[in-house]
């Protein structure tokens, strides 16, 4: 284990219990340490991940066949009291979408691995503003507890709010009565400003604690995914903020900022809700493609191909989600020119997209690919990502999308784009990651089992989707018309066995903290050559004391100490 | 069925609209209004206009069964008019070859790579990361497909936006929690209340959860005005089959061309989530050939566009044979 890459750390490992690490009150709940905070953000996505999941589990279950089976019980109302039964039901698709979004995705994606591994990746010992870092975390937290909360008072119907992720105007003002709404409003202020916290966050620390020597075109993808992410993410969000909270008002306070009795306008809200939601789509994925860059890169054992295409590529399709929201519109009543634009910009994202796919195709040929988990993961991806962009083409094309909008087509789409694309990219992080976070390795035999079930588990849920929403069966239903009954029969079939998936996931894990061998600092050898396999896994509690230094020699791949490549 | 409106004077109407506004929202059911003794009377005082629902014919307008067609279940539903002709063609023969090619070339690709490059095929990896020519081919390629894809899917948008002829006929949709109404201001302006049939009420081959008890009714072959407005959040009016989906939305009139559609029915869906009965407000619409739209019109105390200018001696005289029933009624 002696390697020269002893000068970038700030202790030898005999050194570690010299380092007065906090007592556990302080180290996890006044945390100011960008790891600690890290895994805090990864456990509690896990969490969140469960509850979303397991609400979906609900809902699959109740659309296996026709017919309502199992609302009325959950609604505990008695048989046959349908409209307890539907609010029941739109409690359940609202919290499932706030709770997948804003509670497992982005906690994951940007406070987990960009937390971790944005400081080790660009060679800085903390975030910027560590105890802001704390802060965007509690709030996430509460945020998710109002959620929750909602769940238990009056929001119209019965208990709960009904009103979609996407919390539309008038049904979310005057068409939901109580406190419900109000509180899952509120939920996603709390974790807006987390959000908005932490991009402040990782903007500063990627502006100014850069290694010497490292510049930005030297910086790895991922860091610059979440430099995207961050910009994203403080731009949009605000805006988000400012709807919701007109609705606020407009529930409490008697404005009329979306009611056409006082002058107001539904669709306001729609324009307002979107130019912040479709940014926030590419915020859901961006670090993934920044994890699936590294990841690829390291187990062909050769750089990433088309470097600056590729962190201009996520650029620019940054920029260009800010320009197409209202292709999440196209049926609210748009005149044709608007429809026109919206279809040609939403087509040219397709472009950056396809050069990202390319490219990293382009890196694993002529590569020596290693097949561990990671891999396997980032393969995945490649392929569902793939196919969910190019329903997205189709969805894209305004005429095309009168007949899709709102049906399970949509509902495919964007699960083969985020729960598939999203997800697998954060599985493949996971287990890119998770030797060098916990100090253990995984099981691969375990995490390849997990990847094959859930690969065909996913599968078996959403494609029978499209089909469904080519005939014509709408979202948010509770129920449908028998015709429909085969295609939801299959779908609720993959969810099992997608659910089942979980299981290996979750041994693994245990059989990794209790049992798994110590992997060394770089258990994947000479093809991961970032900063983060120069530090000891776990690394220390504050790593580089001493900076490290980016040579002439190092590029954008290789930011190792010469001599450093581990042999392994 | 239900409560059709007879075609009587303002005061009866509004006795309709008061008994419709009650029972309609609360049971899906269709309960004889009052009135109905009245309809069937002014149903004997003009022949031929006896309207009763035409039979759904099975794959048409609606979704088909995995068991009745594994492929037909797979895909769009048989378009109905010459707009979603063209956007189905667009789809079949432009979008789909184009995705299904670009989905398996990208997994060819992986699988290739998968096998060719991996470390026991290929043991030493090359040092290659860039290639101008590949990139930009790459960035071309993809936006010469998607300029090839963009000439049908302006030219849709552009069909589906074309105005509605002047003789087109109008009926306005306006969504209500959890039921559809529908106008016809070029008729006489009344409104026909549509609620969800209850299994019960099922006739021979109506599909559940789709199939209403008072249709919108409209004249095939014929353009369609189609409005569509909200009573109280947003609701969305989509018909499958006629490649047609618009939001009603309170406090705007949005407007749209059905160019015109064969003798049938087609049914549809509320698509816009509006509240705990959202996924029980279904859309049924009939096209009947001129004579039995307009009867049906009559029938349903609308009066024929037209006719007043006209033919006003004749309006007149119909005006006339209903008299004899507000009299009935009053006594």
């Amino acid at each position: 284990m002696a390697t020269t890459a002893e000068g970038f750390q700030a202790h030898h490992d005999d050194d570690a219990h010299a380092e007065h690490t906090p007592s556990f009150f302080a180290r996890w709940f006044m945390s100011t340490n960008h790891k600690d905070i890290g895994t805090l953000y990864l456990i509690f996505a896990i969490i969140a991940g469960i509850v979303g999941g397991g609400i979906s589990g609900i809902m699959r279950a109740e659309l296996a066949e026709p017919g309502i089976q199992y609302l009325y019980w959950w609604a505990g109302a008695s048989e046959g009291d349908l409209a307890a039964a539907g609010h029941m039901w739109n409690v359940f698709i609202t919290a499932h979408g706030l709770i997948m979004v804003f509670f497992m995705v982005m906690p994951a994606m940007i406070g987990g691995f960009g937390n971790w591994f944005v400081p080790l990746m660009i060679g800085a010992p903390d975030m910027a503003f560590p105890r802001m870092n704390n802060v965007s975390f509690w709030l996430t937290v509460v945020g998710f507890l109002s959620l929750l909360f909602s769940m238990f008072v009056p929001g119209g119907g019965g208990l709960g709010a009904g009103v979609g992720w996407t919390v539309y105007a008038p049904l979310s003002t005057t068409g939901s009565v109580g406190p419900a709404v109000d509180f899952a409003i509120f939920s996603l202020h709390l974790a807006g400003a987390g959000s908005i916290l932490g991009a402040t966050n990782f903007i500063t620390t990627i502006f100014n604690m850069r290694a010497p020597g490292m510049t930005l075109h030297k910086m790895p993808l991922f860091v610059w995914s979440v430099l995207v992410t961050a910009f994203l993410l403080l731009l949009a969000l605000p805006v988000l903020a400012a709807a919701i909270t007109m609705l606020l008002t407009d529930r409490n306070f008697g404005t009329t900022f979306f009611d056409p009795a006082g002058g107001g306008d539904p669709v306001l809200y729609q324009h307002l809700f979107w130019f912040f939601g479709h940014p926030e789509v590419y915020i859901m994925i961006l670090p993934g493609f920044g994890m699936i860059s590294q990841i690829v890169a390291t187990f062909s054992r050769k750089p990433v191909f088309g470097y600056l295409g590729m962190a201009y590529a996520m650029v620019a399709i940054g920029v260009v989600g800010f320009i197409v929201w209202a292709h999440h519109m196209y049926t609210v009543g748009l005149d044709v020119n608007t429809k026109m634009y919206f279809t040609a910009a939403t087509m040219v994202i397709a472009v950056p997209t396809g050069v990202k796919i390319f490219s990293w195709i382009a890196t694993m040929w002529g590569g020596s690919l290693e097949f561990k988990s990671p891999m396997v993961w980032s393969l995945g991806f490649i392929f569902l990502f793939t196919v969910g962009g190019v329903t997205g083409v189709v969805l894209a094309n305004g005429g095309i999308d009168d007949n899709l909008h709102d049906t399970y087509y949509v509902v495919a789409h964007f699960h083969y784009v985020l729960s598939m694309g999203a997800v697998f990219s954060m599985f493949a992080g996971f287990y890119y990651w998770f030797p060098k976070m916990s100090g253990r390795m995984h099981s691969e035999l375990l995490s390849h089992i997990h990847f094959w079930l859930f690969f065909i588990g996913v599968n078996v849920v959403f494609f029978p989707q499209h089909f469904l929403g080519m005939q014509g069966m709408p979202r948010r239903y509770p129920d449908y018309s028998e015709a429909y009954a085969f295609w939801h029969e299959i779908s609720t079939l993959g969810y099992w066995i997608t659910a089942l998936s979980l299981i290996p996931f979750f041994v693994n894990i245990g059989y990794a903290l209790f049992a798994g061998r110590k992997p060394g600092n770089n258990p994947w050898g000479e093809g991961a050559t970032t900063l983060e396999w120069t530090l000891s896994s776990p690394p220390p509690f504050h790593q580089f004391e001493t900076l490290p230094v980016i040579e002439d020699h190092h590029d954008y791949h290789n930011h190792m100490p010469a001599g450093a490549q581990p042999a392994e | 069925m239900g409560h059709t409106f007879g075609y009587l004077k303002v005061t009866i109407i509004a006795l309709c609209a008061a008994v419709a506004a009650v029972i309609a929202p609360a049971a899906m059911a269709q309960e004889e209004a009052p009135a109905a003794e009245v309809v069937e009377e002014v149903a004997e005082a003009a022949p031929n206009s006896a309207y009763a629902p035409m039979a759904p014919t099975a794959d048409k307008g609606m979704p088909t069964a995995f068991e009745d067609g594994a492929l037909k279940s797979m895909t769009f539903q048989d378009q109905y008019t010459d707009t979603g002709a063209y956007a189905l063609g667009m789809h079949n023969y432009v979008l789909m070859p184009v995705i299904t090619f670009i989905s398996l070339f990208v997994l060819g690709l992986l699988l290739y790579v998968i096998v060719r490059y991996s470390r026991r095929a290929n043991p030493v990896p090359s040092r290659t990361t860039h290639n101008t020519a590949i990139e930009v081919f790459w960035t071309i390629l993809p936006v010469l497909i998607l300029v090839v894809i963009a000439i049908p899917s302006i030219t849709l948008l552009a069909r589906q936006y074309e105005t509605p002829p002047e003789d087109a006929i109008t009926v306005k949709a306006i969504g209500y929690q959890w039921y559809w109404g529908y106008e016809y201001p070029d008729h006489g302006g009344f409104e026909v209340i549509s609620n969800m049939k209850k299994r019960e009420n099922l006739m021979e081959g109506e599909p559940f959860q789709l199939a209403v008890d008072n249709r919108m009714v409209v004249q095939a072959d014929t353009p369609i005005r189609m409005q569509t407005t909200g009573a109280d959040v947003i609701h969305s009016f989509a018909i499958p089959s006629l490649w047609f989906k618009q939001d009603a939305i309170p406090g705007r009139l949005n407007e749209k061309l059905i160019d015109g559609i064969p003798e049938g029915v087609y049914y549809g869906n509320c698509t816009e989530l509006c509240g705990t009965l959202h996924g029980y407000m279904p859309v049924t619409i009939e096209a009947l050939p001129r004579d039995k739209f307009e009867a049906w019109v009559l029938e349903q105390g609308g009066e024929l566009p037209g006719e007043v200018v006209a033919e006003a001696p004749a309006s007149e005289g119909e005006a006339d044979t209903a008299e004899p029933a507000e009299v009935a009624l009053a006594d």
